[in-house]
């Protein structure tokens, strides 16, 4: 093997026997290694565990996330064109690994199932030696996997989870979130929503009754009530549900005249779609046009529901049209890889990974409690984000997010949203104390 | 007490143990040696065994077993948070839940039979599952499902010592219950368990089952109530059920109301039909089969493939990789929909039946599996 | 009062579509005794011939690359560019011309999986239909999955039938909204004509008659020299037929994805024992039963009472009928009851 020149399926074929190395009889070692840490790295190279829906509605998602994540990989042995180690202001990373060691990846299933997922977790923990576990397209999944990670002592680098539960009342000391939550979805839409649609509006929410819908809920009512607008009504439909017209017949008459629909994935294709077939959006209520929000966008789900989703006000995390140096270079990378841009759910992830590795290089070395510090507080750049804070007090990433609407003039298969808004990352930044929860210690501990 | 277990019977009952308790070893090779999954196959192993007492035994298929085993989870994790990490009480209070709940359920489920029954648990086990993700989320803590926080009562714990800066861990006793303890205090779980399912098999309840199932009009004709034993068998499967819940929140305090889903419910029907209907070790088996696909086979990238066929000349390699490719990883659910079709049109009595052939051709006429075969085939499924 | 008879029109609605996807499992399960978890394969397959008829039509031409662009520009569907604005009209006709389409296909499905794996298990345990029906949904889901990905492919009806009628001009109600999506119209009027096709067929033809007979008392039948094994094919072959049709006319409503069909798996079971074993007529009403008190239940003013009222309905009901009367709305004695 030619190791000056790593070319991909080398490199998977190592990664893959390191892999299976670490598989062989943990038991037999357990007892007589001796470490100073869970899962401490002992050879020359470092294990991460991807755990991503392959299965179920997010399947997709979790497949773009997965892509993420190999790319980061590939970009911290120092292959491919190095993606955003270049625009990152941190300048720790070389491309040469991390702290001396090459990076490996397991992956794993999450079926979007708590139980799979933590299934999937320690088995990456347990027999893979997986020194950190990220990924997950739900909130659900991530706060059961941020808590077990916790109890195990592996850092957790949340990918796609929106609910504020995840780094406020469920927030966990190994656990990081880099996107955004359903506050600052308010808090950005907020504003937007009054310029474009005035301050007197009356909104009907239907909301996923579930813990995700009701942040968001009530996220999206303290930020419009605050600016005028009135809640008509705010009606919880199940999960998967399917056929939404039970629950879209009743805003006919309501005398609403805006309805956001607190839903995500399927459920939002879905009830979009049919509250776009009842006729609401061709309706004049209250002398004003008839409007529909979306909370949360992702641009896999704007695929999902086609021209019904044109001209529809949401938020994002992050969209690959932006156009600052990072974005771009992301994106770059990423199209060249694979031929179509990533997603936001593969940018976080991407990000995510990023960040774990630059934090243990700055520390010196992989045992969670120090590279618990140095993300803790961490401010940097260069991510796509603009400068983006790791606040110490509950984990989260204060940055910029974006407002987007739908768009009805695309230039690519992909070009299915447009920016409306960048709002800045002040106007996001909430006191950490509103949401509860504790951290708990930064212990170390032994698996 | 043991009077009607035959010596075949030990014998298999002795085997089975000694291939519970060495599985860490000999599971290894398979890349299934690691705790978590040790744990489920034990776990998943009880839940199978309960439901092909009702199933097996009197051909009652219950579509919403799944509740059973949520029930069990919840309370198991409550008695965490009120009272003790110990997994004792926790385990007793499952059991206790799980019957309870199970005595309500079938006692008016049980007044329907053939696929009337079926959809009447089907049908409590989607609302105990709707209601605990939305409304009941106050009890079950919905999407997120119930964890461990910080300021739990614990009043046992906390009237014996101070309570540590983090979250407590689950004990027997002081001993830790995850990894490989927690899997032998599963394991012991599985072996009491089995030894009692062999012992219902065996008992003249058993018998009375099992007649209830070849013709249950017969049995009503000659004056037997065969309700209060349907009953029984009924309570006992939920407890078990239970129990695996239980035993799934002490070694991973986490309960969601997944769990409950009919998909869930549906699983432990397909492992309990994968093993073999109305066999002892059937059921246990096909726990193991799809718990592992679904653990091992899902975790399988392109990078495992390649050094998988690392021996091939590169062409081939990269057909194989690519051809193996769509049965793993993201492709796990293909491979098992293939193994269920596979195993129902060419054996027809599940994996059990497979060994049995197997057993025959190879000319080994042991007793105790031809004893285990005349317990499979004298029962059909239906 | 506005309220009440748009939730009236959207149950009936909601349960014309309910009996319709669960026509197709009456036939094989209620009739034909053989527990099909591969039902909602065959709904998922319909939507996919409607998805498949339309990417045809719409394969991309692509225009070139411009230089130094990093992803393609958006293509011209194949009709379009070949046929022009015939050609645009007939891709906004898809989801009904692809009835044309899923006729044939669903019935060569429905026979082969009939003839192939189906007949060998009428005298095998309910158990083993299960399984191997399962095993088969699974496999079909999964290649499904393989070619069009996971993500919901979203279907547009004809732009003529985009908008609302406007129900209150019809009654006559002047100064009342009530309004009604014509798709959701259409998809009522079409479920309606399915199943009245289907119950004619077994009703008022000899064939459906003999038919009918043999699944009281398969022996009798076929003591009198009639090949009731070739009716049960084609019964089967209607019921995928009419699985699939259920799933072309409703992808405008629900974007498909590889998933749908388990989606619906619960829901037409509980349809059909509810409606009763082996009563199509039956399986209907339970249809509608469900489908508006499903609509009222979803109402804040009954929710507010009960809370999550709507998260259990269906099977609240489906207890309380089976509780009440043994064997669902109008089942017949013997049927499924071992």
């Amino acid at each position: 093997m030619n190791f000056d020149k790593m070319n991909r399926r080398g490199f998977l074929t190592r990664s893959a026997a390191l892999g299976a190395g670490l598989a062989v009889p943990t038991i037999f070692t357990s007892a007589s290694r001796a470490q100073d840490y869970c899962n401490m790295p002992k050879g020359d190279s470092v294990v991460f565990g991807f755990n991503v829906p392959q299965t179920g509605a997010y399947a997709d998602e979790g497949a773009d996330e997965l892509r993420a994540y190999q790319l980061a990989v590939k970009h911290l042995n120092g292959e491919g064109d190095g993606g955003l180690l270049s625009t990152f202001t941190s300048k720790a990373l070389k491309g040469s690994g991390v702290l001396g060691k090459k990076v490996a990846f397991v992956t794993g299933d999450t079926q979007t199932k708590s139980d799979a997922a933590r299934d999937s977790a320690k088995r990456m923990i347990e027999k893979e030696g997986a020194i950190m576990i990220t990924g997950g397209s739900s909130s659900g999944v991530a706060v059961a996997v941020q808590g077990l990670c916790n109890e195990m002592g592996i850092i957790f680098m949340a990918g796609l989870t929106h609910s504020n539960d995840t780094t406020g009342k469920d927030k966990k000391r190994y656990g990081f979130r880099h996107f955004f939550n359903a506050y600052m979805s308010g808090q950005a839409l907020g504003p937007v929503l009054a310029e474009e649609y005035g301050t007197e509006r009356r909104a009907y929410h239907l909301t996923a009754d579930y813990t995700w819908g009701w942040t968001q809920e009530e996220s999206i009512i303290n930020a419009t009530e605050n600016l005028g607008w009135e809640t008509v009504s705010a009606v919880r439909t199940p999960l998967g549900a399917g056929d939404f017209s039970q629950y879209i017949t009743p805003v006919l008459n309501s005398g609403a005249d805006v309805l956001v629909l607190n839903h995500y994935g399927k459920d939002m294709v879905n009830s979009l779609t049919q509250a776009v077939q009842f006729g609401l959006r061709d309706k004049q209520v209250n002398g004003k046009d008839f409007q529909i929000v979306v909370p949360l966008f992702s641009r896999l789900m704007a695929q999902g529901a086609g021209k019904n989703i044109e001209g529809i006000l949401g938020t994002t995390n992050w969209n690959w049209s932006l156009q600052d140096d990072a974005s771009q270079a992301f994106v770059k990378s990423f199209g060249e890889e694979y031929g179509f841009p990533p997603s936001q759910a593969a940018h976080t992830c991407y990000v995510q990974t990023l960040l774990y590795a630059d934090a243990c290089e700055r520390a010196g070395t992989f045992a969670a409690p120090e590279v618990i510090k140095m993300l803790e507080g961490f401010e940097f750049d260069g991510m796509g984000n603009g400068p983006t804070l790791y606040r110490a007090e509950d984990h989260q990433c204060f940055k910029k997010a974006l407002v987007v609407r739908g768009n009805d003039d695309k230039q690519s298969e992909y070009d299915l949203l447009k920016i409306v808004k960048e709002v800045d990352r002040e106007t996001l930044t909430y006191d950490p104390s509103i949401f509860g929860g504790e951290l708990g210690p930064n212990d170390g501990k032994s698996c | 007490m043991f009077a009607n277990l035959s010596r075949n019977d030990w014998l298999l009952f002795l085997g089975f143990s000694l291939v519970v308790l060495i599985s860490p070893w000999t599971l290894t090779p398979f890349g299934a040696g690691y705790p978590a999954l040790l744990q489920k196959f034990c776990i998943f192993g009880i839940f199978a065994l309960g439901f092909n007492i009702l199933f097996g035994l009197t051909g009652y298929l219950s579509f919403g077993h799944a509740a059973f085993l949520g029930v069990g989870s919840y309370a198991a994790v409550w008695s965490f948070k009120l009272f003790t990490m110990n997994v004792v009480p926790s385990v007793i209070f499952g059991i206790a839940a799980a019957g309870l709940f199970a005595v309500v359920i079938g006692f008016i489920s049980l007044r329907r039979s053939g696929i009337y029954f079926s959809i009447l648990t089907l049908a409590f086990a989607q609302m105990s599952y709707n209601l605990a993700y939305s409304v009941l989320t106050p009890i079950t803590n919905g999407e997120t499902g119930l964890q461990l926080t910080l300021n739990d009562p614990r009043i046992i714990d906390n009237a014996f010592a101070a309570p540590g800066a983090g979250l407590p861990q689950t004990n027997l006793f002081g001993i830790d219950m995850s990894g490989y303890p927690g899997f032998y205090f599963c394991a012991g779980a599985l072996i009491i368990c089995f030894f009692l399912t062999m012992r219902i098999f065996r008992s003249p309840f058993g018998m009375m089952l099992r007649a209830i199932k070849s013709n249950q009009n017969r049995m009503r004709y000659t004056g037997f109530n065969t309700k209060p034993y349907l009953l029984t068998a009924f309570v006992i499967s939920g407890m078990y059920a239970g129990l695996a819940g239980s035993l799934m929140a002490a070694t991973d305090p986490l309960a969601g109301a997944e769990r409950m889903q009919w998909t869930a419910s549906g699983e432990v029907v397909l492992m309990t039909i994968l093993g073999g209907v109305g066999t002892l070790v059937g059921p246990v088996l096909g726990a193991g089969v799809i718990k592992y696909f679904e653990n091992i086979f899902s975790s399988f990238n392109e990078g495992t493939l390649h050094a998988t066929f690392a021996f091939l000349p590169d062409g081939l390699e990269t057909v194989a990789v690519k051809l193996a490719g769509l049965f793993v990883g993201d492709g796990w659910h293909l491979t098992l929909g293939v193994i269920f079709m596979l195993i129902v049109i060419f054996l027809p009595g599940g994996i059990m039946e497979g060994i049995a052939r197997l057993a025959k051709l190879a000319g080994v006429k042991r007793k105790s599996s031809r004893a285990e075969l005349s317990a499979g085939s004298a029962q059909p499924a239906e | 009062m506005d309220a009440i008879i748009i939730q009236i029109l959207n149950g009936l609605d909601k349960g014309a579509a309910y009996a319709l996807i669960a026509l197709g499992l009456t036939l094989v399960f209620g009739t034909l005794g053989v527990v099909n978890f591969a039902h909602g394969a065959l709904f998922m397959l319909g939507a996919f011939c409607a998805v498949s008829f339309n990417a045809l039509l719409t394969w991309p031409i692509q225009p070139p690359k411009a230089e130094g662009q990093l992803f393609a520009p958006k293509a011209i569907p194949f009709m379009e560019h070949q046929f022009g604005e015939l050609g645009a009209a007939i891709v906004n006709w898809s989801v009904p011309l692809s009835i044309l389409i899923a006729i044939p296909v669903m019935l060569a499905i429905g026979l082969i999986m009939e003839r192939g794996l189906i007949r060998h298990f009428y005298k095998r345990p309910h158990a083993d239909q299960i399984l191997v029906t399962f095993g088969m949904a699974i496999v079909v889901q999964e290649i499904v999955k393989k070619i069009f990905g996971a993500n919901p492919i979203p279907q547009s009806a004809p732009d003529i039938f985009n908008g609302t009628a406007n129900i209150a001009a019809w009654l006559g109600m002047t100064d009342a909204f009530i309004v009604y999506p014509w798709w959701r119209l259409i998809y009522f009027v079409f479920a309606a004509a399915v199943i009245g096709a289907v119950f004619a067929f077994l009703n008022f033809t000899t064939y459906g008659m003999v038919v009918r007979a043999g699944m009281r008392d398969r022996e009798t039948v076929g003591l009198l020299g009639i090949d009731i094994e070739k009716r049960f094919t084609v019964v089967f072959g209607i019921a995928a037929v009419v699985a699939g049709l259920a799933g072309v006319m409703y992808t405008p409503i629900l974007p498909p994805d590889y998933h749908i069909g388990m989606d619906f798996l619960v829901l037409s079971f509980v349809v059909v024992v509810v409606g009763g074993m082996g009563s199509l007529s039956g399986a209907v009403l339970a249809g509608f039963l469900l489908g508006i008190l499903q609509s009222f239940a979803s109402m804040n003013e009954v929710k507010s009472i009960f809370p999550g009222i709507d998260q259990i309905i269906i099977y609240l009901i489906a207890v309380i009928i089976l509780l009440t009367m043994p064997r669902g709305l109008m089942g017949r004695a013997g049927v499924m009851e071992d």
